[in-house]
């Protein structure tokens, strides 16, 4: 019974397609047969992000449209063959997404994959309500910045009507995914601290992410910070979100990289 | 920045969390009622125009969200009893052109 996750946010740039990726290949790393999903028509990136923007030819409109099968469209990852990815088109019509289009492609994926993860598009317009409609979990990626929360409340109040399962009257798994975390700052009172977060979302906790450079380094080589640094912090914290996905508990780390001694020097001081 | 100024400065985190909290205390209410705003606009519009003649553009709705208390404030322009009378020939004579 395959699991069909959003990774959603509402605002841009919070993080969406980096963790669908890092979030996917863990996944993948593991055993699970996954397919990452870009629903971000016109602007597509997770192509570039999963290292693949050489290898797509057909693409989610395609297959929405009869104009391509799903295999032909669907690009496996060279590193884990497990992975696979399922590209946006660059064209500029977001209407070419239909309901009814999306409703047969994901149940497609469905019977092929364990896990079935959809990167939305920022924003709360038809692109991210698509994205959300069969999920059965969400991944709220969320920074601890008040514009970010903001905006993440209001997904999660869209998930909670505009889903096919809140639809239903069931309930839809909702987890918050913290990135771009800063410990220190958060310890002398620059920043939102994960507990003010959760207090304020109220939903379950399924990982922080720590600022790290390792982030943009992965982004920068088309290979998610799993499979590229699977030692780093990042890393560690997204295997850690994988497993929790998977219904593992696991108590909740930041984990950290080592600093420089300047860095040392500076992190004890903020924390005293 | 020097050193004074580094123990001196406040913390903003918890500035951010207080004021999420009231907002969204007030989006969650609001928000999904579709647009409130937009709905008392045009219910008021209609309760006041079956007794007084006034412009649509005229009338101001506001709503300011605070703690612990919301105003809500209608600024309704009604014209002096000679531009209504004004508006009230205007109409009847524009129609029969």
């Amino acid at each position: 019974m395959a699991t069909v996750v959003v990774v959603t946010s509402g605002k841009g740039g919070v993080g969406k397609t980096t963790s669908t990726a890092a979030l996917g290949a863990a996944l993948a790393q593991s055993g699970q047969n996954v397919v990452v999903v870009d629903f971000d028509v016109g602007l597509r990136n997770l192509d570039l992000v999963m290292g693949a923007e050489r290898r797509v030819v057909f693409d989610l409109i395609n297959v929405v449209q009869g104009d391509a099968k799903l295999p032909q469209a669907l690009i496996r990852d060279k590193r884990i063959d497990t992975l696979s990815l399922l590209p946006a088109s660059q064209t500029r019509d977001k209407d070419a997404l239909t309901a009814e289009g999306v409703t047969r492609v994901i149940g497609e994926l469905r019977e092929k994959f364990d896990w079935v993860i959809c990167d939305s598009p920022a924003g709360i317009e038809r692109g991210a309500t698509l994205a959300m409609r069969h999920a059965d979990t969400a991944v709220v990626v969320t920074n601890p910045e008040v514009s970010s929360v903001r905006d993440s409340d209001r997904i999660i109040g869209m998930l909670d009507s505009k889903t096919v399962k809140a639809e239903k009257g069931e309930r839809i798994e909702k987890h918050l995914l913290l990135t771009r975390y800063d410990s220190a700052r958060a310890a002398r009172g620059e920043m939102l601290k994960t507990e003010d977060v959760l207090e304020i979302l109220s939903i379950p906790l399924l990982g922080i992410i720590p600022e790290s450079e390792q982030v943009l380094r992965a982004s920068n080589l088309g290979t998610p910070v799993t499979i590229g640094n699977p030692n780093s912090a990042a890393a560690k914290a997204y295997f850690d979100a994988a497993r929790r996905l998977r219904g593992e508990t696991l108590v909740v780390k930041v984990p950290a990289d080592p600093r420089s001694f300047m860095g040392r020097l500076f992190g004890r001081r903020a924390v005293a | 920045m020097s050193l004074l100024s580094m123990f001196r400065r406040r913390d903003s985190a918890p500035v951010a969390r207080e004021r999420l909290q009231v907002l969204l205390a007030h989006e969650r209410a609001f928000i999904g009622k579709s647009d409130l705003l937009a709905i008392l606009q045009e219910e008021i519009i209609a309760v006041i125009a079956k007794h007084v003649s006034i412009e649509r553009e005229r009338v101001q709705i506001k709503l300011d969200r605070g703690d612990p208390i919301s105003i809500l404030e209608i600024d309704v322009e009604v014209p002096s009893a000679a531009a209504a009378a004004a508006i009230g020939e205007a109409r009847p004579m524009m129609a029969g052109d």
